[in-house]
Formats: structure tokens, sequence, C-alpha cells
């Protein structure tokens, strides 16, 4: 799913979504991610009405922000599920959740392709790391990421003792770590 | 300004991108992260899992004519309002907190003075004025507090905590920060326990009572 450039397919849709406000491109990011946002957002404990209509603001919001996206620093995937995370959490605590500070790149910056590159074997890493780990340490991780809301109690819902899930997400994002690390810049 | 030397721990960094923190520490990690470019980058490494696990994750079917709907909406859909932005040495994530509007100090006496951002069962989120010289005022916190220098800076047993610094306070830490020499002290404070106003309550009573 790698272009020649370093970008995976779905980043390239977002390119031209923010450069020439590409529909078509657009669409292709709706049936990737579209049906995985809803995925994501039952899990998070939506109702199939409710959570089509989240996966419809989602995406609404990823068409009217793309302007900053910047493959430099995030690939698609991760770039959405910051936007779609945080409107999961806005339902939960009924108030809008903070938002970083944009970061604005000096105009007429060109790509930097080493840059690019190298985020795109970070994340090439990173999924891998991911198919290693157990099949239980992923829906742990998946459950901290994508479903557990501030102050939620992880034990409530699996049964399973709160300091064997607390483990097994460190075991599992120290692995994760160990592959991230050298991300870090400088 | 100096350059940042106390960060955001690595595990609040995690637990911050996966949408873990409650709102009252969220605005201070923003606000940090808002600052510091090594924590930021180190944010968005943790957003990569998220995304990762997105991409990964088996599609659910959406409605019939959802991409239509979505489609058709692109022009006729309201554009977000503008994100919340800097100003002066509040970063994005405080003016959002502030309502984009300047800070409504109420003063403490000894010229001390602080806004309350927001405070329920969960915890608080206040923004502290202190003249240099002066002691941040006693305030017993049961269990973690995130405070983040925006001007100034102030010392405590722990070091130094300028512009930018987060100072992570356990409940067993017994710290007593005191404002430097130079601007006045303006930081950002969040708890996980109600405030308790230990030494304040009783002696704005005092003149009340004759105490």
């Amino acid at each position: 799913m790698t272009t020649p450039d370093g970008f995976t397919e779905p980043t390239q849709w977002l390119i031209a979504v923010r450069d020439r406000r590409d529909r078509a491109a657009f669409a292709r990011l709706f049936d990737h991610f579209g049906p995985r946002l809803k995925a994501m957002l039952l899990r998070g404990g939506l109702r199939d009405g409710s959570a089509e209509d989240v996966v419809q603001d989602v995406m609404l919001a990823v068409w009217h922000k793309a302007a900053q996206f910047d493959p430099h620093r995030a690939e698609a995937s991760a770039w959405i599920y910051r936007i779609a995370r945080n409107r999961q959490i806005d339902l939960v605590r009924r108030r809008p959740a903070v938002v970083l500070e944009e970061l604005e790149e000096p105009p007429g910056n060109e790509p930097d392709a080493p840059q690019i590159l190298a985020l795109a074997q970070e994340a090439r890493h990173l999924r891998a790391a991911l198919d290693r780990l157990a099949p239980e340490q992923v829906q742990a991780i998946q459950k901290a990421y994508m479903e557990d809301m501030p102050h939620s109690e992880i034990s409530r819902t699996t049964g399973l003792p709160l300091g064997t899930i607390k483990s097994r997400i460190r075991l599992g994002l120290e692995r994760l770590r160990h592959e991230l690390k050298d991300l870090k810049p400088e | 300004m100096s350059a940042i030397s106390h960060h955001i721990p690595d595990h609040l960094i995690r637990a911050h991108a996966a949408g873990q923190l409650p709102h009252h520490f969220a605005v201070v990690v923003a606000a940090h992260l808002s600052m510091c470019d090594a924590c930021r980058a180190q944010a968005e490494a943790e957003e990569m899992v998220g995304g990762a696990l997105l991409d990964r994750l088996a599609p659910a079917a959406l409605q019939d004519g959802a991409r239509d709907r979505l489609l058709a909406a692109l022009d006729s859909a309201p554009p977000p309002p503008p994100a919340p932005r800097r100003s002066g040495i509040f970063p994005a994530p405080v003016m959002q907190a502030l309502d984009g509007q300047p800070p409504r100090w109420r003063m403490l006496g000894g010229g001390i003075r602080q806004q309350v951002l927001s405070a329920d069962e969960d915890g608080s989120l206040r923004l502290l004025y202190i003249p240099p010289g002066r002691a941040v005022p006693e305030h017993g916190h049961n269990g973690l507090e995130l405070t983040l220098v925006l001007q100034g800076a102030f010392s405590d047993s722990e070091g130094r905590f300028g512009v930018g610094d987060v100072e992570l306070a356990e409940d067993d830490l017994d710290h007593q920060p005191v404002a430097c020499p130079g601007a006045p002290c303006i930081c950002l404070a969040a708890t996980d326990a109600p405030l308790r106003f230990t030494a304040f309550l009783p002696r704005l009573l005092q003149p009340l009572f004759r105490i």
C-alpha cells in the first residue's frame, strides 16, 4: 500500500484533497476509513445510527481541516484517528476536546523527502511490531486507544483484574516504543 | 526564553494521545505540547499507534447512501469555527479554556491572583498569578497536580521551573513553590482532587470573627 515516494495510498489521497480539493480522492478516503471509523465508534459504545452520524461529522472535519495535514509529521490514518478520538471524547464529556495549537509551515516550504521516507519507515516498523504482538495485547491496546473514555475503568468490561490489563498495555506499548524511540527529532 | 527542561512524562503523553486524560490534565498537557517540540513529536508518534490500530480494524458496513450523503454535504455543511489561537503568553489550549477572553483575575491577597477555569468532582484547572518572591498559596491536593509555567518562573525543592516547564507533584510531595525574581509568575495548574484552601479560607473569616 505504499507508493514510490513513501506515502501510503490514504496519505496520497489526503494530500490530493488538501492540495486540489479532489473529490474522487476524498471518496476513496471515505471508502477506506468510513467503515473503520464506524467500527471504532461502535467499539466506543455508540449505537449504529449515532455511529453513522459521527462518521459523517469526522469525514466532514477531514474535508474542512485538510489544509492542516502535514505528511512530514503524520500519516493519514494517525491524523484521522486524532480527529475521530477527539470527537468521541466530545460526545462523552459534552464539551469540546482540547485541541493543540496549529503549527504553521512557512509558506513555500518544499516537501522534505528524507523526512517523509523516514516517517514511512517508522510507520512500517510500528505496523510490524503490532503484527508480532499476541492478540490479547493488541486487544488491550485497542481498548485503550479506541474504547476507554477518560476515567472509565478497564476492568469493568473485561472481567480481568486491572493490574493484568495495565501491565499488558505497558508490555505491548513498551515493545512498540522500541520501534518508535528513534522518531524523536534531533 | 530559556529552554524547557521539565517535560511531561511519557506515560501522560501516551494517555493524552490515547484520549484517556481527564479534562483538567488534558488542558495542561495540550498547553505544554503547544510549547515543546520534543513532547509534541512524542505525542504525534503515539498517535501513529492510534492510526495503525484504526487501519487494522475490521470494517463495519455503512448504511446505503452514506457516501453520497457525505459528498452532497461537502458544499452545504458550514465550515467548523476557527481553531483557538495563542494570545500573548497563553497557548491555544489555554485560550480555549478561557473562551478566548483575557483572564478575569480574582485577588487572593498578598498580590496573588487566581482564575478558576473549571472545577468539578474530577478536579480543577486554574490560572495563578504570583508576584516575585511570593509563595504559591497552600492548597492541599490528594492526588496528582500538574503545573505549567506560562510566564516568569518559580522554584521549590524540586528545582527551578521556567516558561514551558511542567512540575508534576504527587500527593506525597511536600513542596513550597516560590516565584522567582523578575516578571510575575503566571502558571496553569490542574489537580485531580477538589481544591482545599487550607490556609486561605480561615484567614478570610478572621476579620468576621475577630479571631
